[in-house]
């Protein structure tokens, strides 16, 4: 089989990359998608709050995904289900680069799609508890939060009764509350960090509502119970997130939910030796949101993981936009990478470059810093020279940020060697 | 006078607020960036109010629950009660995003409508 372009992922991400690609120009395209429907995490996130950006009102996940998915409907786009990408490699011919993408299904059984470009858009999964080192016996009670919310929510089975959660992510928060509506008793939250990773409106209207409790600086260091969780038992951590001796205390409970952090899922990247960035975990991109092989983009929480599904869809369409001007001819070749730095408490950016000729009129530069910031601004330099200063009242770990790059002022630029992003706090500088 | 402490949930500030009160009167509001913070902090001492989200069983679906939420807010205190006018709800597949699926839910005056689609199995 061929096609110009083939998209690996049926989730928000893939179902924007193709609309794009597809109103683009580009018809010879196709979705794979593992599950046995499009729309990946947002079916089993039922709560509300997506879509403010992109919609103006406030919608479910299914609500969100099912906006996108009646496009792919709409547009005829073909999608494969229940599909998984196992392999992705690239052939170069006299002629042309090629990707081979080799799919299996239950239907086709194992075979090779030959692609003229690929959006990879293969989102995230949680850390796991293997990745956690949380000692202590192996019994059934422990899942992932987001597990845990595909049984409820998609599945209709509630994994326990009495249940603590490890870390204060999003996913956590609002599974504190779901499981507590579904009549589970939510013991209380365990945060490592002295600050929560979720957003505070999640910790006022999932915990705050229920009166679940946060202890931050907490961490979980047994995990009772052979067969079934019977309890965990957790610590008060010191500044180096080391337990302290004596502040140890045993909860009863039957399960443990992890929510304790996303990692993009990059094994298909990785295997065609896309060059990544070892802070994101995510394939480095330029401004086209393409990787360091031709032709193959990317997009969405495989990328970097975002906090709101709108940023992903926007970075999307832009990634599909793209790869139809590269089927199409005219997005010109790589002539002069500007490098763009992270520095001073902003810990990555995408893309990590741009090209001024290839750049579209308007550049979105997405980023997180590394720490809590009050009353910071946030700084772009261009060959070392401030041009831009935007105050912050409060940047967080937790939140994105971005700025926005004009072409016809980097065009302006004599000599423009590269451009920096930077966190500046009010003290530094008076200092300098 | 009563002091009380809020944490505002309009927007990824978080902005904690102050509200003295005497009574049911409101005698000051501090700590808000936005005037969205006063109304926010003014209905959650008045009238509290959160759009519930949650599932229904479903017969003959192609999944076992259908997700619901009510159409706009409702009062904080009913939130026990709408789950538990939910779960004795069972639906017949199919179901269409958008249906209802309980009017008037706790006399609120407000619809549970579902927020996905399930097919028939």
């Amino acid at each position: 089989m061929k096609k110009d372009l083939v998209i690996i992922g049926g989730g928000p991400a893939g179902l924007a990359a193709a609309v794009a690609a597809k109103e683009a120009g580009v018809d010879d395209l196709l979705i794979l998608e593992r599950d046995a429907r499009l729309g990946g995490i947002l079916n089993q996130c039922i709560h509300n709050g997506f879509g403010l950006h992109t919609f103006k009102e406030e919608l479910t996940g299914p609500e969100y995904a099912g906006r996108y998915i009646d496009k792919v409907l709409a547009l005829k786009i073909p999608y494969k289900l229940n599909t998984m990408v196992v392999d992705l490699t690239e052939q170069q011919t006299v002629k042309e680069n090629r990707k081979l993408v080799t799919v299996m299904n239950r239907e086709e059984g194992l075979y090779t799609i030959e692609a003229r470009a690929v959006i990879l858009a293969m989102g995230c999964r949680e850390r796991s508890r293997g990745a956690l080192n949380i000692p202590g016996y192996r019994p059934a009670g422990i899942y992932s939060a987001g597990t845990a919310q595909r049984y409820v929510n998609m599945e209709g089975r509630m994994p326990g009764r009495e249940v603590v959660i490890l870390g204060s992510g999003d996913i956590g928060l609002i599974m504190a509350r779901r499981m507590t509506l579904e009549g589970a008793k939510v013991k209380l939250v365990a945060e490592l960090m002295p600050y929560s990773g979720g957003l505070k409106r999640n910790i006022v209207q999932c915990l705050d509502d229920f009166g679940i409790p946060l202890k931050l600086s907490h961490t979980v260091v047994d995990i009772k119970g052979k067969e079934r969780v019977e309890a965990v038992v957790i610590a008060q951590v010191d500044e180096h997130s080391k337990p302290i001796h004596g502040t140890e205390e045993e909860i009863k409970c039957d399960t443990l939910l992890l929510s304790c952090g996303l990692i993009p899922e990059n094994e298909l990247s990785e295997g065609l030796g896309v060059e990544m960035n070892p802070v994101t975990k995510g394939p480095k991109v330029n401004e086209s949101l393409e990787t360091d092989r031709k032709g193959v983009f990317a997009c969405g929480n495989v990328l970097h993981v975002h906090d709101l599904v709108d940023y992903v869809s926007e970075e999307a369409a832009q990634a599909g936009k793209r790869a139809a001007a590269y089927l199409q001819g005219s997005l010109p070749e790589v002539k002069r990478e500007i490098p763009i730095k992270a520095v001073n408490g902003v810990r990555y950016t995408v893309p990590v470059s741009l090209d001024v000729e290839r750049m579209e009129d308007i550049q979105v530069v997405r980023f997180r810093v590394g720490n809590v910031y009050r009353d910071a601004a946030i700084e772009v330099s261009f060959n070392g020279n401030v041009v831009s200063s935007r105050k912050k009242k409060v940047l967080a770990p937790g939140e994105m940020e971005q700025i926005v790059l004009k072409k016809i002022d980097l065009e302006q630029i004599e000599d423009l060697r590269d451009i920096t992003v930077a966190v500046r706090q009010k003290e530094e500088k008076i200092h300098g | 006078m009563d002091k009380k402490e809020f944490v505002c949930i309009g927007c990824p500030l978080g902005c904690n607020i102050t509200v003295e009160t005497d009574g049911a009167e409101i005698k000051s509001i501090t700590g808000n960036t936005c005037p969205r913070g006063a109304d926010y902090v003014t209905k959650e001492l008045t009238d509290p109010r959160r759009i519930v989200t949650s599932l229904v069983r479903v017969q003959g679906g192609e999944m076992p629950v259908v997700s619901v939420k009510t159409a706009s807010d409702i009062p904080k205190g009913k939130i026990g009660e709408c789950i538990r006018t939910l779960k004795k709800i069972e639906l017949q597949a199919p179901i269409h995003m958008g249906d209802v699926v309980a009017e008037n839910v706790c006399g609120t005056g407000i619809n549970v409508v579902a927020t996905r689609t399930v097919d028939k199995l």
